[in-house]
């Protein structure tokens, strides 16, 4: 899981063309082909490596690949993709839409900040893994334990990260807006939400990579669906390319969300300095 | 476009930060429409007295009123021109940033529009209307925020520093633009520079201050030039060199202060006039 954290910094690389603006002018071409040829040469090596140990122990890339075409053709693998991605999208999703407001009010109400505050400095250090049996015993071995941690993931580093957001708006801005005749509640939206945005994408994003962390314990422990639990039961057929590819439809799929995430964010909230 | 400009009136006032003394006893009466340059040298509290005229800061002794009113924070009748674009935000295209005090404010969408124009071509922006901030040079930022201030029709502007971060050639151009927007508008002025050509090409009215902390207000000096005004003009040149010595004087006392020079008074008098 790669979590690229440039968001904010990169704001000042659209007005003025710096290093960073000339490390990404390399050609696409170029960028492509070498991670293209990364990606080969990782493989010829782990089929080197393969030969010197049993398919139990380290399966070949190619079985792992006769593995995959096996999981897709019974429709396990598409199964457990879409288990997985429907729980971290639903537990992301409600996790980012709570997670901004509460961030925006922690922000903006000192008092309120103060009282939630131990609590933040306190979870920050539990990680949803230890919340897994707590989540089944109150909610249950469905789904709604699952989105439930998901949902417990996301909503912190999004609500710390628009916090920060809002406590480093520019106090120019804020003075100009109520100048301008904006009261607490306009300035409040047209303000200093859009200032944070760029905190809120790096937070969404950041959870996003915490979301599949958690999804694989959550899935482990109790679940029949998903890519954790095919992980998980692969175990119980000797079957190890299934964990390997269990492994790498996870770090695709990963891939793809933050891609996606990346693209949309960066077409349609540019004007608020996300860039990637 | 027949409006006229507020009096300000700045009486006793002191202000404070924690034990920290900015301002003493600053008294400034300011007429209807009056361009009054606030001159000294950095950190000398000019721009503190502004942001109290403004009402971002409370005083913590004496009163600032404006037209008759005591100031109790920001409003719509007094517009702030900062130093920094980042004033600007950077979200929205110039045309959206003019608009922001209008749409605050409930005026309707086609008086907005109108007014919106309007100021963008009093600035000579509107071929740069959909573009954004960041798209700008410093220079069409600055006209920008004075586009955005003037659209709400405030009565008293406020600059703190506008053209500070311009270079020499645009400051020039954005001076002499400054000087016709303000009598286009007719608004009262509070300009607050350090740049003591600056002053006299824009001043009705030159006050100098005395260096911080506890800075008060030094001299004021009456400017009646014709303008638009020249400062190779001899008696604009006296009058540079009058407030040069008035100034330097401050400098020096502050450097001697830091301890950064040995003693000799008026050395720094004919010299940095940025300092």
């Amino acid at each position: 899981m790669t979590v690229d954290v440039r968001t904010v910094a990169q704001r000042a690389g659209r007005d003025a063309p710096g290093p960073a603006r000339r490390r990404r002018s390399r050609p696409r071409l170029t960028r492509i082909g070498l991670s293209v040829l990364s990606v080969m040469l990782g493989v010829v090596v782990w089929d080197l490596v393969s030969r010197n140990y049993t398919a139990f122990f380290l399966p070949s890339p190619l079985l792992t690949w006769r593995g995959a075409v096996d999981l897709v053709q019974d429709g396990t693998l598409w199964s457990s993709v879409s288990a997985s991605s429907t729980r971290i999208l639903t537990g992301w999703a409600l996790g980012v839409v709570i997670g901004v407001p509460v961030g925006l009010l922690m922000g903006c109400v000192p008092w309120l900040r103060l009282m939630v505050d131990p609590y933040i400095q306190f979870f920050r250090f539990v990680p949803p893994i230890a919340f897994v049996t707590l989540a089944i015993i109150w909610l249950g071995p469905g789904e709604a334990s699952k989105i439930a941690l998901i949902f417990y993931t996301t909503v912190f580093i999004v609500a710390l990260n628009t916090l920060a957001g809002v406590l480093s708006v520019d106090e120019l801005r804020l003075r100009a807006a109520r100048a301008l005749g904006a009261n607490p509640a306009r300035t409040l939206v047209s303000v200093v939400l859009p200032s944070t945005v760029p905190h809120v994408v790096t937070g969404a994003r950041l959870a996003m990579g915490n979301s599949f962390l958690t999804i694989v314990s959550a899935e482990i422990v109790a679940a029949q669906s998903g890519l954790g639990s095919l992980i998980w039961t692969a175990r119980n057929y000797a079957k190890t390319e299934w964990v390997f590819v269990g492994i790498i439809a996870l770090g695709l799929l990963g891939y793809l969300f933050d891609w996606i995430l990346r693209a949309v964010t960066s077409r349609t909230l540019r004007r608020y300095g996300v860039t990637f | 476009m027949s409006r006229s400009g507020s009096p300000v009136s700045v009486r006793d006032v002191d202000i404070r930060f924690g034990d920290f003394e900015a301002v003493r006893e600053a008294n400034l009466d300011i007429a209807s429409g009056e361009f009054v340059c606030l001159l000294g040298p950095s950190g000398c509290g000019k721009s503190t007295l502004l942001n109290a005229i403004a009402g971002f800061v409370r005083p913590a002794g004496g009163e600032v009123t404006c037209a008759d009113a005591p100031v109790t924070g920001p409003d719509v009748s007094r517009g702030v021109v900062f130093q920094s674009a980042e004033a600007l935000f950077p979200w929205l295209t110039v045309r959206q940033n003019v608009d922001f005090g209008p749409r605050m404010r409930g005026v309707g969408k086609a008086q907005r529009a109108t007014a919106v124009d309007r100021y963008l071509a009093m600035v000579g922006l509107s071929h740069s209307a959909d573009r954004f901030p960041g798209q700008l040079s410093g220079g069409m930022r600055q006209r920008a925020q004075l586009a955005r201030v003037l659209a709400n029709e405030p009565s008293v502007v406020l600059m703190d520093e506008p053209f500070g971060a311009l270079d020499a050639q645009t400051r020039l151009v954005m001076q002499v633009e400054l000087d016709r927007i303000w009598r286009e508008t007719g608004a009262t002025i509070v300009f607050v520079t350090h740049d003591i050509g600056e002053a006299i090409l824009l001043g009705d009215r030159i006050v100098t201050m005395t260096a911080g902390p506890s800075a008060a207000i030094k001299n004021v000096y009456p400017c009646d030039l014709p303008r638009p005004r020249d400062l190779t003009d001899p008696a604009s040149a006296a009058l540079f060199r009058r407030l040069r010595e008035d100034i330097g004087a401050e400098v020096a006392r502050t450097l001697q202060a830091q301890g950064l020079d040995d003693g000799h008074d008026g050395r720094f008098a004919g010299g940095d006039r940025e300092a």
